[in-house]
């Protein structure tokens, strides 16, 4: 039946597209990177035709039992299809990139390989239909990544892969401990852990309560590893020392965001936001986003290379996906899902352009960025954008979340989360604009400080500008035109009304 | 068809010591289908008709030889003829340069898998006790192939273990036949008592199977046994031999000699394992060699199996299952990830030359296969999914939560830390550029073989199920 094959076939293109990667010679480069696109492209239509089964009320799932009593679950709801759709639109921006940005570099076919795989990991992470299946692929991803943040072998990516093993292997044993607590404990029959499975958790006795509070957070915490909730955040800035399309795909698609919806799954799937209100748990969770979400802004002002700054940006914006998570009512829930998607597409954006910046012009601290707006105008211009969406400024998509964030927040009565907002709004100002103000205003301070890519018909080679600039027009038009009927804001608003307010 | 299992390996065996040295290595592959063949199709005849059992010359079990197929019988024998079919192609690409050592080497392998499959099959405490000895036997000689210096002597500590092992248990044995006059295993698990006779019998043996299976702290003859032999053979080793003594271990502790333990006995069973885990993790992360980071590393993994002891016994039936189930796929995941790690990284060491840690740099360009290899298996033995050793941790942690042992919770969930720091020591190194060797160029078959083997290993996460199924077609032996 094709229906229960449907995420099979998803999961496939990537996962095949590394193996098949991964057999080929280092010198079969054009064989190479056309599989790897078309397998990046046929996954695109794939999720595109589930998206449309999913909007007329189709059930995609395969499940076999993996051990006793124990399912492996792949399906597509609502949910999975807004991370599937993000995680496979942004496969194919980064792969290009990618392409352009390691020309003649070494060992590519190990790190596409690589690449696809933890690409793959992130559509099982979407797809994953109980908690025990979303573990195995939070690990894969794990895994996948380690390669990728090593990848350039000198002595200074090896100890950040030792840094990023440490936090990310110790936040994966932590949640392996929550989710085996979990089901011995609490959901012996795999029910509650099922995603689609609403409200028992509710009809447990109230001497489990206790218990439910605690490996609420142990889950958290495992989670929140990856989604880089401060103090746990260590890995991230330090793993900027992997190359550019890395560091787009860990910060706007892979292992931040596998955390940030790993959040989402556990309140809304399986606690369900009303029994997560009643438990009491969604307050200090709001609490410690909020707090990740100001210290990493704080965080971000004071450094003085361009890809940290962003990288605490990250830390940052991430949160506010967990913030949203928690604001009991359907906008703040939206606002939280959206920004997903949102912050995805824009912070990519910008790591593209860092990129661009770097492999282009040489440029890695903030002060050697002086009047390289005339010298990039369209890479400047989508680094623009983006950071003006970063900032919340109408009509770009980070207007859309915060402004549904906000009025979340009121819903659910926690006025102080507009302090929050408002905060990180004016420090994400302070610490965008002085870029921007140097890239159009300052002029430039003599030469560049090591110029690879002359220009030529146009600032830098193609393969690095036009995924940036389609990126960069994304960010707009998910703002633009946040009300059709396929934009990320509406499909937030269809997940959170069919299924988590019935 | 249950004696043909032990005929195959011994009609090899004799022929390889007979024929001219040229034909040894030409009757290795039909030896291996024949094999297998055999193999698969008990699988099947038991998992259609049931447990099956048969008498050697139709002498009845207490004077006879009788032979025991059931479900888990099967799987072992399928798991041994698998490996030691994969291990033996590597052999036959690996030992090319070795001319001397490949002559002994065919005949030993085939006496070591006779000997497994007689082991796996015997029904009685007399036929385990013979099945051990040439299993000793054939794997010291294993290890003195080389006969350089610390092969020899690594090959006589383990002489001496294994002989002082196989003492142990036999005075254990002779105690049991004193006091219930027969030594077969249905009829003795029908009639031990928990008197003070079989009581001293049980830890007799234990002490001789724990020798025998290297565990914390009697495991100092296994890292040099190990690390030291060739890579086929440390495969064999790792993955299948000590898995036999551990085989009859819990085939006493949780069959013959259910009542004569305690609930404490088997808690410091446990405790010894995760002296295992530790001291053998440790050891690993210490070592420079490559291959003895493999070898601590088996011993910290067999530190796993001894969880079995607390979580069965003395625990609610569903625990006790859950710890049974876990185990097994643990012995199975271990033996396929081991093996494929021991390949893979005898393939670096071929092509290096020696097995410092610190001169892996640049093997990720070179030889990616043999690489590959070592990573899935060690995803598998850190316990991570997917793998058979992800869902061996899980079923374990299931049972320890069920029986409320806390401790034995923290030390298989924390495990898989301290093995993922010392199997990442290599990939550091392998990610490194600069080459300080040069690498020479190896068979693809040897890379291939790993590679197979740690795709099982990963496959084995996907496929828990079957030889979990298979397993619970007991014949009245293991519980």
């Amino acid at each position: 039946m094709t229906n229960a094959l449907m995420p099979i076939y998803v999961l496939a293109t990537s996962l095949i597209a590394a193996l098949v990667i991964f057999t080929l010679p280092e010198r079969f480069h054009k064989v190479r990177t056309t599989f790897n696109l078309s397998a990046a492209v046929l996954k695109i239509v794939l999720v595109g035709v589930m998206a449309v089964g999913i909007a007329n009320q189709l059930d995609y799932e395969f499940r076999y039992e993996l051990l006793p009593g124990i399912d492996f679950i792949l399906r597509a709801d609502a949910l999975s299809m807004l991370f599937a759709a993000l995680s496979s639109v942004l496969w194919l921006c980064t792969t290009l990139y990618a392409i352009g940005y390691l020309e003649d570099a070494p060992n590519r076919s190990r790190f596409f390989g690589f690449f696809s795989l933890c690409v793959a990991s992130t559509m099982g992470i979407s797809l994953a239909g109980n908690l025990f299946t979303f573990l195995i692929f939070f690990e894969l991803l794990t895994l996948s990544t380690y390669p990728l943040v090593v990848h350039r072998g000198t002595e200074k990516s090896l100890t950040a892969g030792r840094t990023y093993l440490r936090y990310t292997l110790g936040g994966g044993a932590i949640l392996l401990i929550g989710v085996a607590l979990m089901y011995g404990l609490v959901d012996q029959t795999g029910t509650i852990t099922d995603f689609a499975q609403t409200g028992s958790m509710a009809e447990l006795p109230a001497e489990q309560h206790v218990l439910l509070f605690v490996l609420f957070f142990v889950l958290i915490i495992g989670l929140g590893v990856k989604a880089a909730l401060v103090p746990l955040h260590g890995w991230l800035p330090i793993a900027m020392v992997a190359p550019a399309p890395v560091s787009a795909l860990l910060h706007a698609v892979a292992v931040v965001k596998a955390g940030a919806f790993g959040i989402v799954r556990v309140i809304y799937d399986i606690y369900e936001i009303e029994f997560a209100w009643q438990l009491g748990v969604l307050l200090p969770l709001a609490i410690w986003a909020s707090i990740t979400i100001i210290w990493g802004s704080l965080m971000a002002l004071r450094q003085h290379e361009v890809k940290k700054r962003l990288a605490y940006s990250t830390v940052s914006q991430v949160s506010y996906i967990a913030l949203g998570a928690c604001l009991f009512g359907p906008i703040g829930t939206i606002g939280g899902i959206v920004h997903l998607l949102h912050q995805g597409i824009m912070k990519v954006t910008l790591f593209f352009c860092a990129g661009n910046y770097a492999e282009t012009l040489g440029i890695h601290k903030i002060s050697e960025l002086d009047g390289a707006g005339r010298r990039m105008p369209l890479t400047s211009i989508a680094f623009t954008l983006g950071a003006f969406g970063m900032i919340g400024v109408p009509p770009l998509a980070g207007f859309i979340s915060k402004w549904y964030l906000g009025i979340g927040a009121l819903d659910a009565g926690m006025g102080w989360v507009i302090g929050v907002l408002i905060a990180s709004s004016m420090l994400n100002a302070a610490y965008f604009l002085p870029i921007l103000y140097r890239l159009w205003f300052k002029p430039v301070q003599g030469p560049w400080p090591d110029e690879h890519i002359l220009a030529g018909r146009f600032e830098t080679i193609g393969l690095l500008l036009w995924p940036t600039v389609a990126t960069a027009v994304f960010s707009v038009a998910a703002g633009l035109f946040a009300a059709h009927m396929f934009s990320p804001l509406s499909w937030a608003s269809l997940i959170t009304y069919r299924e988590y307010l019935p | 068809m249950i004696p043909i299992l032990l005929i195959i390996p011994l009609a090899f065996a004799i022929l390889s010591l007979l024929l001219p040295r040229k034909w040894t290595r030409t009757i290795v592959i039909p030896g291996l289908i024949l094999q297998l063949g055999a193999a698969l199709i008990l699988c099947l005849t038991i998992y259609t008709e049931g447990p099956q059992d048969y008498a050697l010359g139709d002498w009845q079990a207490p004077l006879g030889i009788s032979l025991l197929a059931d479900g888990f019988t099967v799987t072992l024998l399928a798991l041994t003829a698998l490996i030691a079919a994969l291990c033996a192609i590597y052999a036959l690409f690996f030992l090319e340069r070795y001319n001397r050592e490949q002559f002994y080497f065919w005949p030993l392998f085939w006496f070591l898998l006779a000997s497994l499959n007689g082991i796996w099959l015997a029904a009685d405490l007399f036929n385990l006790y013979v099945g051990l000895e040439l299993l000793g036997l054939s794997a010291v000689g294993m290890v003195a192939l080389t006969s350089e210096r610390p092969a020899l002597k690594a090959a006589l500590d383990y002489l001496y273990a294994a002989l002082f092992g196989s003492l142990a248990y036999l005075a254990g044995v002779a105690l049991i036949y004193g006091a219930y006059g027969t030594l077969a295993i249905p009829q003795l698990s029908e009639m031990v008592a928990g008197n003070i006779t079989t009581q001293v019998a049980v830890a007799l043996m234990s002490v001789g199977l724990l020798l025998k299976t290297a565990i914390f702290p009697l495991h100092f003859w296994l890292p040099p046994a190990h690390g030291g032999a060739l890579a086929p053979v440390s495969a064999l080793l790792s993955a299948l031999v000590v898995k036999a003594s551990f085989y009859i271990l819990a085939l006493i502790w949780l069959d013959v000699g259910a009542l004569a333990v305690t609930v404490s006995a088997a808690q410091l069973m446990g405790a010894l394992g995760a002296g295992a885990i530790l001291w053998g993790s440790w050891n690993a992360f210490k070592t420079p060699q490559v291959k003895m980071l493999v070898a601590y590393s088996t011993v910290a993994q067999l530190g796993y199996l001894m969880m079995l002891f607390p979580l069965a016994i003395g625990v609610s039936e569903a625990a006790a299952t859950m710890a049974w189930q876990g185990t097994i796929l643990h012995l199975l995941a271990h033996a396929f990830a081991k093996a494929a790690m021991f390949l893979s990284v005898g393939t670096l060491v071929l092509a290096i030359g020696h097995g410092r840690i610190a001169d892996l740099g640049g093997v990720s360009q070179h030889m990616p296969m043999a690489l590959f290899a070592f990573g899935l298996s060690a995803v598998s033995l850190m316990g991570l999914p997917p793998s058979g050793g992800f869902n061996a941790k899980w079923l374990l942690l299931q049972s320890a939560i069920q029986s409320g042992q806390w401790h034995w919770f923290v030390v298989i969930a924390g495990g898989g830390l301290l093995t993922a720091a010392y199997v990442f020591r290599i990939f550091r190194v392998s990610f490194t550029e600069t080459v300080r060797h040069e690498i020479q160029a190896t068979h693809p078959m040897l890379q291939l073989s790993a590679l197979l083997l740690a795709f099982i290993a990963i496959g084995l996460g996907f496929a828990s199920e079957w030889p979990l199924r298979l397993m619970d077609l007991t014949g009245g032996g293991t519980p």
